[in-house]
């Protein structure tokens, strides 16, 4: 057989061609992405027309923006007929937003130190895979030194405070080889125990290491939204836990309790709840106690937080499959063994979501105490800036960088649990 | 070696209430009741000592009082002679209004985001993301607020609208937005008009009926009828037959200019539209959420089975996912109807007066009856979150998958 007879085939490699100009790179994900089709396209054409246009409209209100006036009327003769902004009112007012208008000027230093703080408070809970733990101490230091700088007063309270917590949770150890529940009732009684006798030894203790204190009732502006969201998210987290291991107890008396109390709370608005803090609860509360109305309001938004996290955490418990129930009991574990090591870190981690989106409607919803007539950042916004005669009129400016402070926080908040879950998942990929 | 032994014989011990696990659950449960019924005895007896001392009581004979205040928007007759109660049935009626509106438009607008957010259109669903996140993000009494402010601070007054070349114009000569609200034509029903609605009250039926039949006509014998323009046929030729039959009955007013104010036509109060706009974006963002998470829950063989056994797009999306994901889908959204029926007493903020500024507000403020207001402005949202709770109860355990 000679060569000639065989049919024609190549003998060589081809060099390797790119791929057709329409397949790489930049125009094949236009392609793909936005001119799929005719429909597509136009779809594509109309939107980014749209878009466009908003940016065309709204990008000299920008960069037109008088970042320094002392009113609108000086910032309107200074953009002189021009599209503006007139964010001189940020400059002007920026602690009125932040601190309320009564919080006194000198101290504003407390607040901003106990916000920094904070970061490095929540830090070690929120990245606990990737500080030490030793920094946990912090944190539970935090709300103590948090208090103090907040509303000032003596040292004393808070130190007396927190050694109370620990007397308690001293009592709670020492009592747990009981039953874990005589235990928690005897850590709390003997916590109360401890502040009781320490307010009593220390009643004429008031000027020692004293901050000048400061009235509830003289904070305002985001400040106060951002003290209702940390304060009511954490409080309401173990309140949760307990309504939900209760909602699912077998023991009929404190299942309905927490049953109707779930119930109740979440079919009714938080405004409702506002209103009683407002004006019902002083009926309830012995004649004369007058405590104020933040301490109020951090009571209802914590039923209403607890109420709505206990849910969350029901769908979490009823998640978890029967036999890691089973497998708890049959290792001998007692009903608190069992919830503290097996049940409650998986439910609470298919819980995460849940719980994050519920912190986040609960920082949003603090806006709604400004309806009571306390000065949050939107009371502010509404109350002393825009009744005043220097700033009335001026909507956008204020509002839109009330939504751009929410919208930085909550969506951040919701961008770390993502990344929490992604941390958090031990299943095969 | 295991040895079985009997078990203690013992008679009851009193310890036997905390270590025994047989006994402790009733310790628990009894400790709890005290604890519960004393904290009722004793905010109970505050509220005795507060009420005696403050000379008042608790009573509902205020709400047959005359309220004294006026309502702007008046679903049923009311003026400031009617009673407080009236008062509240007025508010109610409007919480429920604004409600059924809102709701009504945050489904569309969820909808259509939620599905646009799957587009193969990398800008469209970008801007739909956009969309949710600023939305889900913000405060929903913020969007309220800002909404209310383009109501009643940029919209012209309605003297713009006067004169030949006025600043300001009505949109198709029929909707006039303004800063007192906007003014769109309301229908007039004229004799005869009965005959039109009730033809197209018919002809819903025989769409439905239409519908059903070819649906059978389908399975018995695999005979495809058209459905969609029928259906739409159906629908509305005979009413506008009739329509034109009867002398044209029904006719629109028009809203008009007349001294400083427009006049007929429905006024519809921009404290409404603020809540019911914000409320339907706000939720909205929510919904699309929960449309997208339904419609990826569908998992991707079931599209392709029905790809593969020759149904068109149209059809797989009609007859394979959407089935599927409505049951994931309608859950979370009634919970979200629920939420925006609870965020509609923001409209206090706005003076909206629906069941909380009526009730919860001037009735409040001018009798002082904080305790009893309050209490029913309770049991008025709670008996409706309990009913919607009820009714997707009953829709869970209808759809709820039969397993064997």
């Amino acid at each position: 057989m000679s060569k000639d007879n065989l049919a024609y085939h190549r003998t060589h490699m081809l060099p390797e061609a790119p791929p057709p100009a329409t397949e790489t790179g930049i125009v094949k994900w236009l392609r793909e992405n936005l001119f799929s089709s005719v429909a597509n396209g136009l779809l594509t054409v109309a939107t980014a027309y749209v878009v466009i246009s908003i940016v065309i409209a709204a990008a000299p209100w920008f960069f037109n923006g008088i970042w320094d006036s002392p009113s609108l009327t000086a910032c309107r003769e200074m953009l002189d007929g021009r599209t503006g902004a007139c964010f001189a009112v940020l400059t002007e007012r920026w602690n009125q937003l932040l601190f309320g208008f009564k919080y006194p000027d000198e101290l504003y230093w407390r607040p901003t130190l106990a916000f920094v703080l904070l970061f490095a408070a929540i830090a070690p809970v929120l990245f606990i895979k990737f500080l030490p733990k030793q920094l946990l101490i912090f944190t539970g230091l935090y709300p103590f030194i948090a208090y103090w700088l907040i509303w000032g007063g003596s040292i004393v309270v808070p130190i007396m405070a927190l050694l109370g917590v620990l007397f308690g949770a001293f009592v709670y150890r020492r009592t747990l080889t009981v039953s874990a529940g005589v235990a928690v009732l005897a850590g709390i009684v003997g916590a109360m125990v401890f502040w009781w006798i320490a307010g009593l030894a220390t009643g004429n203790m008031a000027g020692f290491m004293a901050l000048e204190p400061v009235a509830s009732r003289d904070m305002g502006g985001f400040m106060i939204n951002l003290m209702l969201g940390v304060i009511c998210v954490s409080l309401s987290l173990p309140f949760g836990i307990l309504l939900a291991l209760g909602r699912q107890s077998s023991m009929p008396i404190i299942k309905w309790i927490c049953v109707i109390f779930i119930e109740f709370i979440r079919g009714v608005p938080l405004i409702t709840l506002l209103f009683v803090a407002n004006v019902v609860l002083a009926y309830f509360l012995p004649p004369g106690t007058t405590f104020d109305l933040i301490l109020r309001v951090i009571i209802m938004i914590t039923m209403f937080a607890s109420a709505y996290i206990a849910e969350v955490i029901r769908g979490g418990l009823a998640a978890l499959p029967r036999g890691q129930y089973e497998a708890a009991d049959s290792l001998g574990l007692d009903y608190a063994q069992s919830m503290q090591f097996i049940i409650l870190p998986q439910a609470l981690k298919i819980s995460i979501p849940g719980i994050v989106n519920v912190a986040v409607g609960l920082f949003k919803d603090t806006t709604l105490v400004s309806v009571i007539s306390m000065f949050d950042i939107v009371g502010m916004i509404r109350g002393p800036i825009l009744a005043s005669a220097e700033w009335n009129g001026v909507y956008w400016e204020l509002f839109g960088f009330a939504a751009l402070l929410f919208f930085v926080t909550c969506y951040g908040i919701s961008q770390y649990s993502q990344w929490l879950e992604r941390q958090l998942q031990t299943e095969h990929r | 070696m295991t040895t079985m032994t009997d078990p203690p014989q013992a008679s009851f011990r009193l310890s036997q209430l905390i270590y025994d696990t047989r006994y402790r659950s009733y310790t628990f449960q009894f400790i709890a009741l005290m604890l519960l019924i004393a904290l009722m005895a004793y905010l109970g007896a505050n509220l005795v000592t507060n009420l005696a001392e403050q000379g008042q009581n608790i009573a509902f004979g205020f709400l047959t009082e005359p309220s004294g205040y006026d309502i702007n928007q008046r679903p049923i007759e009311y003026d400031s002679q009617s009673s407080h109660l009236r008062a509240s049935v007025v508010g109610v009626l409007n919480t429920l209004i604004v409600a059924f509106l809102g709701c009504l438009t945050a489904t569309v607008l969820g909808v259509i985001a939620g599905v646009l957010r799957l587009s193969p259109n990398w800008l469209v669903r970008k801007l739909m993301a956009g969309y949710v996140e600023a939305f889900r993000n913000v405060p929903v009494l913020i969007w309220i607020l800002i909404i209310f402010t383009i109501m009643t601070a940029v919209l012209p007054p309605p003297s713009a609208f006067r004169g030949e070349d006025s600043p300001s114009s009505m949109l198709f000569e029929a909707f006039a937005f303004t800063n007192r609200g906007v003014y769109t034509p309301a229908p007039i029903w004229g004799p005869g008009s009965l005959v039109v609605v009730l033809t197209f009250l018919a002809s819903i039926a025989g769409a439905i009926y239409y519908r059903r039949y070819a649906t059978k006509l389908l399975y018995d014998t695999g005979r495809l009828l058209p459905m969609g323009w029928p259906s739409l046929a159906i629908l509305f030729v005979p009413a506008i037959l009739v329509f034109f039959v009867m002398g044209q009955p029904i006719s629109l007013e028009y809203p008009e200019l007349k001294g400083f104010n427009f006049g007929g036509g429905i006024h519809i109060r921009g404290s409404l539209i603020a809540l019911w706009f914000a409320l339907a974006i706000y939720t909205g963002a929510f919904i699309a959420e929960n449309v997208r998470a339904g419609i990826l829950a569908v998992s991707k063989g079931q599209t392709e089975a029905a790809a593969s056994l020759g149904l068109r797009p149209g059809r797989i999306m009609n007859l394979v996912i959407l089935p599927q994901a409505l049951r994931v889908i309608i859950p979370p959204v009634i919970s979200q109807y629920l939420n925006l029926t609870k965020n509609s007493s923001l409209a206090i903020a706005v003076g909206y007066m629906d069941v909380t500024g009526t009730l919860g507000g001037i009735t409040l403020n001018q009798t002082g009856r904080a305790i009893e207001c309050v209490l029913m402005l309770m049991l008025f949202y709670l008996t409706i979150s309990l009913a919607i709770s009820g009714v997707m109860n009953l829709y869970n355990k209808s759809i709820a998958l039969k397993e064997r």
